[in-house]
Formats: C-alpha cells, sequence, structure tokens
C-alpha cells in the first residue's frame, strides 16, 4: 500500500488531500473538504497535467521572443522536455496570436500556439 | 496646449478598460498617454496562464488578455500615443507630458483616469545590508528581461519573496535552464496563490523556506553568495541561524507601491494602507473628475478585478462628463474595522440611480477561516457574508445592496469575525 | 616633452591633471576602476566645509580655508552643481555651547569672519524640523553641498579637453626607476614612460608609496550612508552637524544638490580597503544618529543605502610631499574629509611643488594659450523642469528627438542625456557611470524600470553585446546568457556525458 499527499489547488485553503493505493487502484483517498477537492487529487494523481507557458525565438521580429503556451495542458512529466524541444526553435516574424508553432508537441497531441502579435521588425 | 475630454494616464489594464468603458458610454474624444512602446503594461511580460478566468471566464495568459482589449481600444478608434511619458499634472487639471516627435505636450483635461500601475519594492526598501554587486534586481525586472528582452539574469538564483511573482519567476527561471535554488519568505505562509505555489516550487523541486530572510549580501563585483537566516514572530533574525548560499543572482519579489507621484503632484491625499490615494464608490479621488483604478490606487492579485474597478471609473467619468450624476445628501465613510486593513472604495457620495450594489474591495490582516464579513451601522449588523477562507494575499470582493443604505447614514463599518456554530448561508 | 604620470582617477588626481593641463605638458592619468571617481570621490557626504573644524595650524585646515571660497568660480566653469547653504553644528547643553565657542574661535584664527552662534529660536526657524532640545548652533554660511563624482567628472572632462590621456581599468602594479629618478610605471596595460608621478591613488596611496619605500599605513574607515526620496528634500534646510567627536565630524544630516536628503556616515575603521559593504549594525546607528538631530527621520523613505571608505593616516593630517626615496615622486596620501573642500588647493600646491622641480631641473614651463577654462553645459531635463524652462526643452527636442524620450522615469532622463554621457570627453561605459552622470537609475525604483532600457542604450553605443554591459566594469556584468542557452548548454552536456 502506498500514500500520496496531494495539494489541492481549487481554492486559497489549499488542503492536503491523502490517497492511498494499491497498486493502480485507489483504496482510500481523504483530506478533501469540497467535490472539486476529491476530482482534483484524482486526477493529480492519475494524470498530473500542466499548461506550459514559455517563448519561443523569433528572427526578424519586433521583438525577439514570442511568448507561446501549450494549447492545452500536457504531462508534467513532459514540461522539462518540451522546454528542450522549444529551445532549439526558431520562427519568422509576422507572428500572430493563436498561430500554430509547434504542432503536436512530444507526440502529445497538443499544439504550441503564440500568445502575442509580433510584427516584423523593418515594419515597425 | 490641446484639448480632451479624458485623459487616461497609463495604457496597462486598468487605463484600457478605463477608456473602453468611458468610449462605451458615449465619450468619443479620450487619449490614452502610455510611457512604454507597446500597450499593456506589464501583462505583456506576465507570459503564464492564469488570467481571465473571473472576467472573461477563460484561461488566458497575460499577452493574451491585453490583446483583447488593445484589439477593443483600436475598434473603438480611441487615440494612443505611446512612449509619451506624463510628468506633471496639476490641480487644474493640465497636464505636461514628453515625447519623441511632439515634445513637451500641454494637455487640458475635463477627466483624468489615473492609471499609473505601481512599482516594485526594492533592496534598498527592505535594507538587506552588504555589498552592491550586479546581480540583484527585482523579479519583474527579470521578467522583463527574460520573456521581453531575450536575456537570462541568473544561472543560479535565489528568490526573496513568495508572492505570485517570486513563484512564477522561480519556475521561469527554472524551465530556461537556471538552478534556482530555493525560495525565501519572511512571514508563516506563502503570500501567493496555492496553484502557483504547487505549480511552480513543487512540481520542480524548488524549497520554500518559510520565516527565512537574507541578512548579508557578498560579491564585490556579481553577486557570489547570500546569507539567509530564520526569523521569528517580528521578523527579526535569528542568531545562529545563519547560513551562507551561493548564487550569482537574487530576485526580489517584496510588495509593490503604488506609483503616486503624479497623484502628489496633484496634492492629492495617499491612504496609509492602500498606498493610492482616497476615493469614492465611483473610483473618483477628492479632486472631482479625476479618478483613479488598478494598481495605482490598490495593489490587485488578480488582473480581473482591475478591468472590473477601473470600468467603474471610466464609466463614472461618462456620467461625469454628461452631467449625470447626482451628490447625495450626506457622504457615509466606509471604515474597515476588524481584522481588515482596508477597503476601497472609502466613502459613498452620490445617489444610487440605477445601481444596486456598490462593490467594496477589501483586505485582511492575516489567513483566516469559516469566517463572516459584516457591514454594520451604529454596530448594528446590517448584513453578511459567510466565507469559507480569507488570506492577506486575496482581495476579497464583496457587495452592498443599495437597498440596505439608508438616508442618514453617516458610516458603515466593515469587519471579519470569526463564525461560532452557525449555519452556513446568508443571514 | 616632460611627460606627468598621475595616479588615481578621484577628485584629487583629477583635480591635478586639470590644474597641470594649463601647461604645455604631456599628461596621463591613470585610472585602475572602469570610471573616475569610483573610491572615496563617489561615496561622502559632498559637502565643501566652511573650515572652522580643522586646526589652523594643521595642513588640511589651512588647504581647506584656501579652497572654499574658490568652489563658486569652478563650478560654474565646469558646470558642476553646488549650493552654498550654510551649515549648523548643533549643541544641546552649555558644555556644547563652549565647544561651539571653540570651534568659532578656531575658525576665526583660520580666518573665517562669518562665524555666528544663534539660539533656540533662530534655529528652529530656520530648520523647524530640529530636535527641539536643541539649544545652540554654531553657523558657517560659506558651508556648501556639492555632488563630490560630478565635481571629479567635471575636472576629468575639462582635462581630457585640455589634452590629458585618461586610461581606464589601469592598475598601477610596480614604479620604474633609474639611479634614484623616476622613469615610469608598470602597470597591468604594459610599461608607462614617465619622467615625474604624482602618487593620489586614494586608499591605496600608501601601496604606490611603498613601491618607493616611503612607509605610509592608510587605515580606511568606513562610514554608512542612507539617502532618502526627494518626496522629503525639505526635511532639513541647511547642513546640520551634531557636536563632533575626535575622529569624526559625527553623523550629519543635509540635503543634497539634487533634492535628497542624506544621513551619515558612522566611522568605522577596517582592514579591507575594497570592503563598501553596509551592516544592518551601522545603518541604523546612522539613523540614530540622525534622529538625535531630526526626530522625524521618515524611515520608509530611504530610496538607497552604501558606504565610503575614508582613507586615513594616523596622524589625521594630510601628507602632501616629494618622496624621500625618489627624485619625481610625489605623495598625496591620508585625503580624508575636508579632502573634497581642499581639492583646488591640494592640486594648486602639487603644481607649484612640480613648477619648483622641474626649476631645478631646468625645464621651463609653458602655459598653453588655447587652455580651455570652461566644460559645456549638456542639458539636463530635470534642470528645465525644476526652472520651469519646457519651452527651452521644446527646442532641444526639436533638434534631436532622442531628448523627448524619458528613460528614467523617476528622475525624469531622457535618451538624449544618456548618449550624452557616453560620448562625453571622459566615457560613461557601465550603468553606475551613467547614473553617476545622468541620475538615471538613481530613483526611487533603482533601476527596477530603466535597468533593461539603458543596458540597451549602452550596448548600442559601444557597440557591444548586452551581456557584455556591466554595472561598474569586468566581472559586473548585468546577464548571464541569452534565451534558451542555458538549455541548450545543458542538452550539449548531457549528449557529450551519454557519447562518453
Amino acid at each position: 500500500m502506498e500514500e500520496h499527499d496531494i495539494i489541492c489547488t481549487g481554492c486559497p485553503k489549499g488542503c492536503q488531500v491523502t490517497i492511498k493505493t494499491e497498486g493502480d487502484k485507489i483504496t482510500d483517498i481523504y483530506g478533501y473538504e469540497c467535490p472539486t477537492g476529491k476530482e482534483y487529487a484524482i486526477n493529480e494523481f492519475k494524470n498530473p497535467t500542466r499548461i506550459l507557458p514559455t517563448t519561443v525565438k523569433v528572427e526578424d521580429g519586433e521583438f525577439p521572443l514570442v511568448p507561446v503556451k501549450t494549447a492545452a495542458p500536457i504531462p508534467k512529466s513532459d514540461l522539462i522536455k518540451a522546454m528542450n524541444f522549444i529551445a532549439e526553435k526558431t520562427v519568422k516574424a509576422p507572428i500572430e496570436i493563436g498561430d500554430i508553432l509547434i504542432e503536436n508537441i512530444l507526440n502529445t497531441g497538443v499544439d504550441v500556439v503564440a500568445t502575442r502579435n509580433i510584427k516584423k521588425e523593418s515594419e515597425v | 496646449m490641446t484639448k480632451h475630454k479624458m485623459v487616461v494616464v497609463g495604457a496597462g489594464p486598468a487605463g484600457l478598460a478605463a477608456a473602453l468603458e468611458a468610449s462605451k458610454n458615449g465619450i468619443d474624444d479620450i487619449i490614452i498617454l502610455e510611457r512604454d512602446k507597446y500597450l499593456g503594461g506589464i501583462l505583456p511580460q506576465c507570459i503564464h496562464n492564469g488570467f481571465g478566468l473571473e472576467y472573461f471566464g477563460e484561461e488566458l495568459t497575460g499577452p493574451e488578455y491585453a490583446d483583447r482589449f488593445m484589439r477593443d481600444i483600436d475598434q473603438a478608434g480611441i487615440e494612443v500615443l505611446t512612449e509619451t511619458m506624463v510628468l506633471n499634472i496639476n490641480q487644474d487639471k493640465l497636464i505636461t507630458a514628453l515625447n519623441k516627435t511632439k515634445g513637451v505636450l500641454k494637455i487640458k483635461a475635463e477627466t483624468i483616469i489615473l492609471a499609473m500601475g505601481c512599482r516594485e519594492r526594492t533592496r534598498e526598501n527592505i535594507q538587506i545590508p552588504g555589498d552592491r554587486p550586479a546581480g540583484i534586481l527585482s523579479a519583474g525586472t527579470a521578467q522583463r528581461y527574460t520573456n521581453i528582452e531575450g536575456f537570462i539574469p541568473g544561472k543560479e538564483v535565489m528568490i526573496l519573496g513568495s508572492g505570485d511573482i517570486g513563484l512564477i519567476m522561480a519556475r521561469r527561471m527554472k524551465l530556461e535552464g537556471a538552478d534556482v535554488k530555493a525560495v525565501l519568505e519572511i512571514m508563516p505562509f506563502s503570500s501567493g496563490l496555492v496553484r502557483n505555489k504547487v505549480q511552480c516550487l513543487d512540481d520542480f523541486d524548488i524549497p520554500l523556506k518559510l520565516q527565512h530572510t537574507i541578512t548579508r549580501i557578498e560579491g564585490k563585483k556579481r553577486l557570489k553568495r547570500v546569507e539567509i537566516s530564520k526569523v521569528d514572530k517580528d521578523f527579526n533574525p535569528i542568531k545562529g541561524t545563519q547560513k551562507w548560499i551561493n548564487c550569482d543572482t537574487l530576485l526580489l519579489s517584496v510588495g509593490l507601491i503604488p506609483e503616486n507621484e503624479l497623484s502628489k503632484a496633484m496634492n492629492l491625499k495617499l491612504h496609509p494602507a492602500t498606498g493610492g490615494v482616497y476615493v469614492n464608490e465611483n473610483r473618483e479621488t477628492e479632486l472631482k473628475g479625476v479618478y483613479a483604478c488598478g494598481n495605482v490606487l490598490h495593489v490587485h492579485d488578480l488582473v480581473d478585478w482591475v478591468s472590473e474597478e477601473a470600468e467603474i471609473a471610466g464609466r463614472s467619468a461618462a456620467e461625469y462628463l454628461n452631467k449625470n450624476q447626482e451628490k447625495r445628501d450626506l457622504p457615509i465613510k466606509i471604515t474597515p474595522n476588524k481584522n481588515l486593513t482596508y477597503t476601497v472604495p472609502q466613502k459613498i457620495e452620490y445617489k444610487f440611480k440605477d445601481k444596486k450594489f456598490i462593490k467594496i474591495y477589501l483586505r485582511v490582516e492575516k489567513p483566516m477561516e469559516n469566517v463572516k464579513i459584516v457591514f454594520s451601522h451604529n454596530e448594528k449588523s446590517m448584513l453578511s457574508y459567510d466565507k469559507k477562507i480569507v488570506m492577506p494575499g486575496e482581495m476579497v470582493t464583496v457587495n452592498l445592496p443599495v437597498a440596505l443604505i439608508k438616508k442618514n447614514m453617516e458610516e458603515i463599518k466593515l469587519s471579519i469575525v470569526e463564525k461560532v456554530g452557525e449555519k452556513n448561508g446568508r443571514t | 616633452m616632460m611627460r606627468i604620470i598621475i595616479i588615481g582617477a578621484g577628485v584629487i588626481g583629477t583635480a591635478i591633471a586639470r590644474e597641470l593641463s594649463r601647461y604645455e605638458i604631456d599628461i596621463v592619468l591613470l585610472e585602475k576602476t572602469a570610471d573616475v571617481a569610483n573610491g572615496t570621490s563617489k561615496a561622502n557626504s559632498g559637502i565643501i566645509h566652511a573650515g572652522y573644524n580643522a586646526d589652523f595650524d594643521t595642513l588640511k585646515g589651512k588647504l581647506n580655508v584656501k579652497s572654499n571660497p574658490v568652489f563658486d568660480k569652478l563650478c560654474a566653469d565646469l558646470k558642476v552643481p553646488f549650493k552654498r547653504i550654510g551649515s549648523y553644528v548643533v549643541g544641546f547643553n552649555e558644555q556644547d555651547l563652549k565647544e561651539l565657542k571653540k570651534k568659532k574661535e578656531n575658525g576665526e584664527k583660520n580666518g573665517l569672519d562669518d562665524l555666528e552662534i544663534i539660539g533656540q529660536k533662530q534655529l528652529i526657524s530656520q530648520e523647524p524640523n530640529i530636535n527641539k532640545k536643541a539649544k545652540y548652533a554654531l553657523y558657517a554660511p560659506g558651508a556648501a553641498i556639492i555632488s563630490p563624482y560630478e565635481l571629479t567628472i567635471a575636472y576629468a572632462n575639462n582635462a581630457v579637453i585640455n589634452g590629458v590621456q585618461l586610461l581606464l581599468n589601469t592598475e598601477v602594479n610596480d614604479l620604474i626607476s633609474d639611479d634614484g629618478q623616476i622613469k615610469g610605471v608598470k602597470t597591468n596595460q604594459g610599461e608607462i614612460k614617465g619622467d615625474f608621478v604624482i602618487n593620489a591613488a586614494g586608499l591605496y596611496s600608501d601601496k604606490i608609496a611603498r613601491m618607493a619605500e616611503d612607509n605610509f599605513k592608510i587605515k580606511p574607515r568606513k562610514g554608512e550612508y542612507h539617502l532618502f526620496d526627494k518626496e522629503y528634500g525639505d526635511l532639513v534646510n541647511h547642513i546640520l552637524f551634531p557636536m563632533p567627536t575626535k575622529k569624526s565630524k559625527g553623523i550629519l544630516v543635509l540635503p543634497t544638490v539634487h533634492g535628497n536628503i542624506l544621513i551619515g556616515p558612522n566611522a568605522n575603521t577596517i582592514d579591507d580597503k575594497d570592503d563598501l559593504s553596509t551592516t544592518s549594525k551601522g545603518l541604523n546607528k546612522v539613523l540614530n544618529g540622525a534622529k538625535r538631530l531630526i526626530p522625524e527621520i521618515p524611515e520608509k523613505g530611504v530610496i538607497t543605502s552604501f558606504s565610503g571608505l575614508r582613507a586615513a593616516l594616523s596622524s589625521e593630517d594630510f601628507h602632501i610631499d616629494f618622496s624621500e626615496n625618489l627624485v619625481g615622486l610625489i605623495n598625496i596620501i591620508g585625503i580624508q574629509s575636508p579632502g573634497l573642500s581642499s581639492a583646488p588647493a591640494i592640486s594648486d600646491m602639487v603644481v607649484e611643488m612640480f613648477k619648483n622641480y622641474s626649476l631645478r631641473e631646468n625645464y621651463e614651463l609653458q602655459l598653453k594659450k588655447d587652455f580651455k577654462e570652461k566644460n559645456s553645459k549638456l542639458p539636463h531635463y530635470y534642470e528645465y523642469e525644476d526652472k520651469g524652462k519646457l519651452d527651452d526643452w521644446q527646442k532641444i527636442v526639436e533638434k534631436h528627438e532622442d531628448y523627448g524620450e524619458i528613460i528614467c522615469r523617476c528622475e525624469h532622463v531622457s535618451r538624449g542625456e544618456i548618449i550624452d554621457a557616453i560620448n562625453a570627453p571622459v566615457p560613461a561605459q557601465t550603468i553606475d557611470a551613467i547614473k553617476r552622470r545622468t541620475r538615471a537609475s538613481s530613483g526611487r525604483c533603482q533601476a527596477g524600470f530603466c535597468g533593461p532600457r539603458i543596458l540597451q542604450i549602452l550596448a548600442d553605443q559601444l557597440n557591444i553585446d548586452p551581456l557584455e554591459v556591466s554595472k561598474k566594469g569586468s566581472g559586473s556584468q548585468i546577464l548571464r546568457a541569452r534565451s534558451k542557452q542555458l538549455i541548450l548548454e545543458k542538452i550539449k552536456e548531457d549528449k557529450r556525458a551519454g557519447d562518453q
């Protein structure tokens, strides 16, 4: 039997929820104070995911970087790998908000999209 | 000299929302003065998600949140002057500004919206002794370098202050390949959102050291190491707990100060707790026709509340210009009582017309659970709201229904009280 | 032509360089750091003392009194902010009154005839925020405030436009001599030949002197300061001194020429000549000391705290003399307070010494025909603002748009002013150098907003990589890497480790 402590991020209270497991099976869950807390803890235990906000290098842009995010959450365990992948990437201005800059990053099925318009340097 | 019906100082989230709302309410002669070369204030460098859930009902990053307002400003045809620094405003609403193309600008305004935002507290404000090397910067400055300018300010990073900016920058530096050694917090609790603590620190095993501070800085040229100490309940360093930690960079996230130099130039008094000017329910200052909103008025933790507050200011300024306002016979003071540091607004001055609620923002002194927010008049409770938890780091907003406000009231007090064996729900 | 080497570009070295540049001689001014005014001259009280303090029979007493009247013209010529605001030494009891009378007598012996002892009523009318227990004060109308680093920079600029060669980042490691005659210096940048050497190395003047086997020992004495936001600029109107002790004039409160309030210094003898750290103990002492004079010191208004080192000799007097061992070397040692106040007289004295030396050597000194007495005035927005002359600033912006872009929002400094500083005769090449010349980043946000912008301007103007821009010279670069660089380096490293 294993115990996993998860802090719920649903509200400022930050309840510590404990999940007891045997193999893949959850045998007990306690510490939550609302249904959101329970649901959050189970998801966070089974498949913790995060939106990754970062930047991508830009060529010929009014700024040297474009801010980006993963269009949907990706597995938490992929965050650093995704950064390594993004670090190699350079995109050309102009860029529009919502442009897909990297498709299906790390085969997660999730795209990396621009979150700001970047004009060409020569057009500023 | 030029004349405008409305001049908005600052094109951050507050300035943009105020201008838009005034425009929606029929004001067609608005000009926004912005010192930076782009709009959005601090938002474009806040590339993380977590914005907009309250205001747009969806989760956005900072640049996306700003973009929505920028597009609307563009569509509404509101004039914006960027790289234009407002240098002075006098009590006659005469504004002096400077830019490259026009030089010294003199603008006479009928109404002014103050939306200058805030600045970060510095090492000097909190007086950390020691050497004065390169490598000590505010978290916001580091954020600008990292997210806009394309440079990483440090490789081995210590962060002082666990407010949201400190937490966000811990993750940001870590993702950019820096070694983030720890985040220190002088209080016994983090002042940031739980979500940020989990996703910015715990996800990356970055330690959060509560009740710790930095007591000395060493490094003649570049920062070499910092001495950290545990503090007692009065925040004094405890002797014998000092520890040296090697690092080349110290990021400070130790609080924000509303930038009220222009307000002071107009002789407006500052509220000791908010650091902003005094305002009534319209976010109107002591000078009629001059409004303040956003972080220049009081530091908000969510941009969504800034937009909402700015709309109050913009709408009220439009009413003022449209001569659609009438004062109450008696102004009502709104006073923070038990367990509160401040309320915004500090008074109610106008008749309600079609308003149903007065929205009141407040900040609590300390974390408390299972509490009631109580409005009282002459020691008698008028209304109370239950709240499971309140934290100093999270602003609380409550609605005061105008139906409860009587003609002869002079002061309404607000308190936070612990519930004792009461049922949940409005009383 | 004869060549003079001056070691140290503090206020003394630059003053001497400027005064010697009146003559047809080759002058090289050496400075080991990235800027002039980088030692004691950048961090002190910035006072031109009236001259009642030092005993009239000391060298410093004589030189201080001689210098004081010179500053009005000097600062007008060199375009240095300077205000003759007067000082009060504040007494609390009858014992203090006795001491004040003694000071007054000493000042009169030094030749001052305008000193006055005033009572409580008059003191309060002049200084409404003074401790109400203060009873007497010695008033010296001749005392003045100045920006010490701006004076040094102005001296250096004037020296350079008059032909002095300034070498920054050049540290003297040894003296070169032949048969007891100085022949030059060895530096980290190579040897420099010279016929005459002036040691104005401040805190390190003893080290240079020892290269000639002249034995001196500087005991650095640290003083810590707090600087307050301009918002509190009217807290005091004059320089306020407490009753002095033997070693120090005590913790004072004074306005600065730029409208801030400065308090300090304390006095602590230390060993490390590079130790400019502040301590919580010291800073508290300064605060408490200042409260004795002004009880309502606004602690929250501190915008920066710093410390400076006094280059003190155990004699507590200046030493300005020829070397005992090498011909052609002058040692200037122990220039602590009132060193800034005495700088013009010290430079005159050294010029006289050099003149006598050259006469003995049968070298005829010729005055330069085209010596430029005055520096040109660079425009500063805040000065136009203070005087309400914005129409004139408009004309400046019309000539060049860079003066219309405010970079430092706290101190209202434009891009044009920063570019001027970088392109001045003594070029500003670091963030701190820009700060000392333009005030950019010296305000309440302490470079929070303007830091990235100033960094970019420096990189553009000096045509260097932004990663090379430093706070105060090599080793103090602001940035460590480009975006994603650290990640890519790590990937490479991991690959290499994997390959092995």
